[in-house]
């Protein structure tokens, strides 16, 4: 296959205690470390393998975000991406960006850039959606292959391993086609340091989502965000006549 | 009533104790069988309807100290008597007077599992009164005490050597207050330094010490040891960031020189007696240390060389061109790496290389440090210095290559039995001994051989492994590794200390002035000896 498209996002890093604004309209991220969405480095591995393996050409990294999305792309270009594409979106725009808008602007990249396969994480880990593969899918007409732990090509086709509650589906899907990367995909590799030199030297495009004709208005609005109730402490009881006691109290037991 | 046939697989060198509560005697038929293949042969014939697994029973028993060291004679102290525990259950409520021969075992061996002690009580006082009046009434019964914290020293110095009363500070974890102008903490020596961490953390302000066993140790069990670690580089050792401490002394008598002034010239540093002397002069009871702000930009780079003399240009760099942002300066060789790789299956962040550092920055304002991180790279790469590497300014990315470093010494402890060394030597000495064990030592014998550490504080970890405990390994390597530092005039305990198991060897970093002036030191401030026995001095002829 000719080109491999991969969404990358930047999010808040995973080891950052997440802080709530005083005002509650959002989570504090001015000042925080962000890093690459772990689903995406993930995605991006399987995609510089596929490249490997010379089963793909040429691998395109795309982020959607402000000016900081270009330094996940840099990252993405280290791992061995070719080239990147930022699509710049900022302030209270980027604040209501939701999956549906960040599928149609991958649908149209998919499009313009003639792509064959896209892959993106399963989920971002700071909104948890799981709806862009799904999504982008749906909009340009092609299989999709979610929660991928394996993907095999064989001819014109992909088997992709799904993980599902009930354990492992294996599907045969016709390219061009979505893939969502899961968890045990695979381990992706750090970027050595010749890679992250050379990655300065790769193109990154910038565009707008108007020039790619995707309208980013609002269809949500927050209303406010709060901090999870905190865990209340549990009490040690000496002996199981005690429990059944404090049961009956608590109204849990008849 | 169904009778219920319990079936316990007891695999040699195995100690399993079997205990049915008593109300159900009657119906619990108990067999202790030898193999797997027999409880499956029961279970084949329907006596029995399933197996349970208890790793408890799978981890063989710690030697005992005194029958491994049986040069070592316990001293002349009272024996722990039913009047004794009954005088501690009147100064400690009964939750805290810990007397079950099940719940004490935990507290009688090290994390190391190289020594167990036969102590059968442990008292967990929650303030330093209580520690007073416990060693008060110690002191007076001549009953030996072993103070211990998070017991993850490594040289055998936190538990009982024989019967002695374990006191333990792991109660005594209040933070007392910060100011959060000075950046001065003052808390009790029961406080795990990665809760101090995450505390300060959150107000700007950072712990100046840091190890592998953050999660476990107690700040005053540091302070008792003058541990060292991964950032002595930059914020200095505890003899400087630690200002105050309140000490207990074996008489019981509280000896207050918690002052938190930067500054106080006014008589002399007693502080000083109670940071490194390991407990044998006085239990640490509060803290007061001088904690660093936050750095606003960290930065972490793995590297891979091919010697030994590459790392030290690297550092000789990282000296110069880093400057005053390098915050940690580690190595480690291949065997080390592959402990914590293999045997914690931890990823390799790049190929395969003899050597590896870690070097970590620290500063105020990230972009200059990565401007300073990357020219400093570049150049070394351009050069040959360092064939590879990986940077990283992500907290994730930089906790999976700290835990790289820190996994080491756990990744070790999966090969069977590890004889520890912990030496100071000048730097250009400083892998040297390695290539000499290889020769000494017998490759049929010897798991691994390797080494790794502090290389910008001349401090090595060398570690040799063995599947069990073998004398005759021991006999190669003792004294030789200490002769070797001695006649180069290192440090035989560069930051472990001496504990229990290095007693003998102070005198080849040590004169015998140095030594006879900690005896009397010892004798003036705990006659009675009383206070973690055999533990650092030599044993008195």
């Amino acid at each position: 296959m000719a080109r491999v498209l991969v969404g990358v996002k930047r999010v808040i890093d995973y080891a950052v205690k997440i802080r709530v604004k005083p005002d509650k309209t959002a989570v504090v991220t001015d000042g925080v470390k962000h890093s690459m969405n772990p689903f995406d480095e993930i995605a991006i591995e399987e995609a510089v393998r596929l490249k490997e393996k010379k089963i793909a050409q040429e691998i395109v990294a795309v982020s959607c975000g402000p000016a900081q999305s270009q330094e996940t792309l840099r990252t993405a270009l280290a791992m061995g991406v070719d080239r990147g594409i930022h699509v710049e979106i900022s302030g209270p725009e980027y604040d209501t960006l939701q999956p549906i808008h960040v599928s149609k602007i991958l649908a149209k990249l998919a499009q313009e850039e003639k792509t064959d396969l896209i892959i993106v994480g399963k989920q971002a880990i700071d909104d948890d959606s799981n709806q862009t593969a799904q999504m982008t899918a749906a909009l340009l007409g092609w299989p999709q292959g979610t929660f991928a732990s394996k993907i095999e090509k064989q001819n014109d086709e992909l088997q992709v391993t799904r993980e599902i509650d009930g354990g492992l589906e294996t599907i045969k899907i016709k390219l061009p086609a979505v893939i969502s990367a899961d968890l045990r995909l695979n381990e992706p590799r750090y970027a050595t340091l010749p890679n992250i030199m050379k990655a300065k030297k790769k193109p990154i495009k910038k565009v707008s989502p108007k020039d790619l004709g995707v309208d980013t208005a609002a269809r949500i609005e927050v209303l406010s965000v709060e901090d999870p109730p905190t865990r209340q402490a549990g009490v040690i009881l000496p002996d199981v006549d005690q429990l059944i006691i404090k049961l009956k109290e608590g109204g849990h037991v008849p | 009533m169904i009778s219920l046939r319990v079936a316990i697989i007891q695999t040699e060198g195995c100690h399993c104790e079997i205990r049915k509560p008593a109300n159900m005697l009657r119906h619990i038929q108990i067999h202790t069988i030898a193999s797997r293949k027999a409880a499956v042969d029961l279970i084949q014939n329907g006596l029995v309807r399933g197996i349970s697994q208890s790793l408890q029973c799978r981890r063989p028993e710690v030697e005992l100290t005194s029958v491994r060291y049986p040069g070592v004679r316990r001293g002349n102290y009272a024996q722990l008597s039913d009047r004794h525990v009954q005088h501690f259950r009147s100064i400690l409520p009964k939750e805290r007077v810990i007397t079950e021969t099940e719940d004490v075992a935990g507290y009688n061996v090290d994390w190391l599992r190289m020594v167990r002690g036969v102590s059968q009580i442990v008292l967990k006082p929650k303030i330093t009164e209580e520690v007073s009046a416990i060693l008060e009434y110690c002191n007076a019964e001549n009953l030996a005490v072993c103070p211990q914290g998070g017991n993850t020293g490594l040289v055998g110095g936190s538990v009982p050597v024989f019967d002695e009363v374990i006191i333990s500070t792991s109660l005594m974890n209040s933070i007392v207050s910060l100011d959060e102008l000075s950046g001065i903490l003052v808390c009790q020596a029961g406080c795990i330094l990665e809760n101090l961490e995450s505390y300060l953390s959150e107000r700007g302000f950072m712990m100046p010490l840091d190890l592998g066993a953050k999660g476990t140790c107690q700040i005053g069990g540091n302070v008792s040891t003058n541990a060292g670690g991964i950032r002595l580089i930059r914020y200095g050792s505890l003899q400087g960031s630690v200002l105050g401490i309140e000490a207990v002394k074996a008489d019981g008598e509280v000896i207050d020189c918690l002052s938190s002034l930067k500054k106080d010239n006014t008589g002399y540093h007693l502080k000083h007696l109670f940071i490194g002397s390991e407990g044998t002069l006085g239990i640490v009871t509060k803290v007061s240390i001088q904690c660093p702000p936050s750095p606003k930009a960290v930065n972490v780079a793995f590297l891979g060389l091919d010697s030994f003399d590459d790392i030290l240009r690297t550092f000789t760099e990282a000296r110069s061109g880093l400057g005053e942002i390098l915050s940690s300066c580690e190595m480690m060789d291949l065997l080390s790496l592959d402990a914590a790789t293999s045997n914690l299956k931890l990823q390799r962040p790049i190929g395969e290389f003899p050597f590896y550092m870690l070097i970590e920055t620290s500063g105020s304002n990230g972009t200059h440090d990565e401007e300073k991180l990357t020219k400093f790279l570049e150049t070394l790469m351009a050069n040959g210095v360092v064939r590879d590497g990986t940077v990283a300014s992500e907290p994730s990315r930089i906790k999976l290559m700290w835990n790289l470093r820190e996994g080491i010494t756990g990744g070790l402890l999966h090969d069977g039995y590890v004889y520890k060394y912990d030496i100071s030597l000048p730097h250009n000495s400083f892998y040297a001994i390695i290539p000499e064990l290889r020769t000494l030592l017998p490759a049929d014998k010897v798991g691994r051989i390797c080494g790794y550490g502090h290389v910008g504080d001349g401090n090595l970890h060398l570690n040799i492994t063995t599947p069990k405990f073998d004398p005759d390994v021991l006999k190669i390597i003792e004294p030789f590794v200490f002769e070797w530092t001695s006649k180069l005039k290192g440090s035989v305990s560069a930051e472990h200390g001496i504990g229990f198991k290095k007693t003998q060897y102070i005198h080849f970093s040590k004169s015998q002035s140095s030594l006879n002036l900690m005896v009397n030191i010892k004798k003036l401030m705990d006659p009675k000896g009383i206070l973690n026995p055999y533990k650092v001095l030599p044993a008195q002829h």
